[in-house]
């Protein structure tokens, strides 16, 4: 496309495993888990009592009451994690041009807890029981579009919606605006605020959900034998991405680099993954060439891994394929054995940890592995964080509909 | 129950606006003083026909722009 490089040069979190950046990548290294039973509603009836939540989440810890009562959490959650990527860039927003800093974030579902609510309220009183915060509360690309407004950025503004793909789809687009020039600077990454009585029933349903109720903080065990679907989880991450000249002029601290992406689809159901993987496939070997590199190049790759019977060996599959032997020289992960599945954050927030998996060359565990499957034989970093050299690092993230994304993060050299 | 009127519309205002309730004088703009956009507006009227379980026409509602025009109206309609 061109040769101006994208640097990551600021990061925001607030994740189960932690309410901001640095905490998220301590929470991963020993090998949290953010599940726990769910509190905020009576889940008497549900087959599943927990999910990964945002520890003592109080949103007027963050915004004053009348902010709170008109942003969805999903909304506040964007918010909180950009305004720390903001801080954490060291950029005087009055010495910027506003007009060429993108904001491209997304949600898998959006309001989805504003949906729910007023849908009680439309049923109790009519029509005119709606809310007129109902509309802009309920819609996914009011994520992107609040951040621009409290920022200022004039920038390509939108959010790109492909379940749990969301984040790194919205990340690589992000790329894309710096990258052919329309922009210098992008707030990009993800938001989710699903665990509501609704989003859970939706879920059970789908038989997707663990039920290892007596046990919450081990029933997200990615490719072990004994894993029984994933652990829904909330939160949001922000990558702030900026051309590598307009980082350098300003001097300013650099995380890595994403040197291409693969997008590509399953063209096979709604929400089971192709057992063939060809989908998966195109998707890293797209990665892979758009980045110019080898196979064999690769250090890491923080895998899709939800720790559903069926997904966890589809993705191991696709992987064998495409790195052959390489495949077990590879530290693979999935931080969502700690995070639970944040659906439209999951990408974002498992970017961040790939690429501080380069900045700090660490990888962080699998953790809950007990029981080796036959099926998923790679190297998947169990149970404790590893320290090895990390050049090159891939981010997968698959969403329901057969969207799938690879990005390529790569340790920063000047 | 003038008084009784008079309380709920100022706490719905206090709650909904996010304003403390000094700034709720009876002169008060929705607007100009209280900081309500066009669908706070919307809002509050919604919630003043659910508090007093009647329905206010949008051609009274626009004629609603203080905390004393709401007082006077629901006083009137209660």
């Amino acid at each position: 496309m061109s040769d101006r490089r994208v640097v990551i040069t600021g990061i925001g979190a607030l994740t189960p495993v932690g309410k901001t950046a640095p905490d998220f990548w301590n929470g991963l290294i020993s090998g949290k888990s953010g599940a726990q039973p769910i509190e905020h509603f009576d889940t008497e009836d549900f087959p599943t009592k927990f999910a990964a939540q945002i520890e003592d989440y109080d949103e007027l810890d963050y915004f004053d009451r009348k902010e709170a009562r008109r942003l969805d959490k999903v909304c506040q959650y964007a918010l909180i994690a950009a305004e720390e990527a903001m801080q954490d860039t060291g950029l005087d927003l009055e010495e910027i041009d506003k007009d060429r800093v993108s904001v491209i974030v997304g949600t898998g579902i959006g309001g989805m807890i504003t949906f729910y609510e007023q849908s009680i309220s439309f049923h109790e009183h009519g029509p005119r029981g709606v809310s007129p915060f109902f509309i802009p509360m309920l819609i996914p690309d009011m994520v992107a579009g609040q951040i621009s407004i409290k920022y200022g950025f004039k920038g390509p503004n939108f959010c790109a919606v492909s379940a749990c793909a969301t984040g790194s789809h919205n990340i690589g687009l992000a790329y894309d605006s710096i990258k052919s020039g329309q922009c210098d600077m992008a707030v990009s990454g993800g938001s989710e605020a699903p665990v509501s009585r609704i989003g859970v029933a939706g879920f059970t349903s789908m038989r997707a959900m663990s039920n290892r109720n007596d046990d919450p903080q081990t029933a997200s065990r990615p490719f072990d034998k004994n894993r029984d679907g994933f652990v829904l989880g909330e939160g949001s991450a922000i990558l702030f991405l900026e051309e590598y000249e307009h980082a350098k002029a300003r001097d300013a601290r650099i995380y890595g680099e994403i040197v291409g992406y693969g997008f590509s689809a399953d063209a096979h159901h709604i929400t089971a993954p192709d057992p063939e993987g060809e989908g998966v496939i195109l998707a890293i070997n797209r990665a892979l060439e758009a980045a110019d590199i080898e196979p064999t190049d690769v250090d890491h790759i923080n895998m899709h891994g939800t720790s559903t019977p069926l997904g966890d060996i589809a993705e191991t599959n696709s992987i064998k394929k495409v790195f052959g032997d390489h495949a077990y020289q590879i530290n693979h992960n999935s931080t969502k054995s700690m995070t639970g599945h944040a659906l439209g954050a999951a990408g974002a927030m498992e970017s961040l940890a790939t690429v501080l998996s380069t900045y700090h060359d660490m990888i962080p565990p699998t953790i809950n592995y007990d029981t080796p499957d036959p099926e998923c034989d790679l190297n998947y970093t169990t149970n404790e964080a590893v320290s090895r050299n990390v050049t090159y690092a891939l981010n997968n993230a698959f969403g329901f509909g057969g969207h799938n994304t690879t990005i390529v993060f790569k340790k920063f050299e000047e | 129950m003038s008084q009784d009127v008079e309380s709920k519309v100022k706490s719905i205002i206090v709650d909904k606006l996010g304003v403390d309730e000094e700034e709720v004088t009876h002169d008060a703009n929705f607007t100009n003083d209280l900081g309500a956009d066009s669908l706070d507006t919307v809002e509050l009227i919604m919630e003043f026909e659910k508090e007093f379980d009647i329905s206010i026409p949008d051609e009274d509602a626009e004629n609603i722009a203080t905390v004393g025009n709401a007082v006077e109206y629901l006083q009137d309609k209660v």
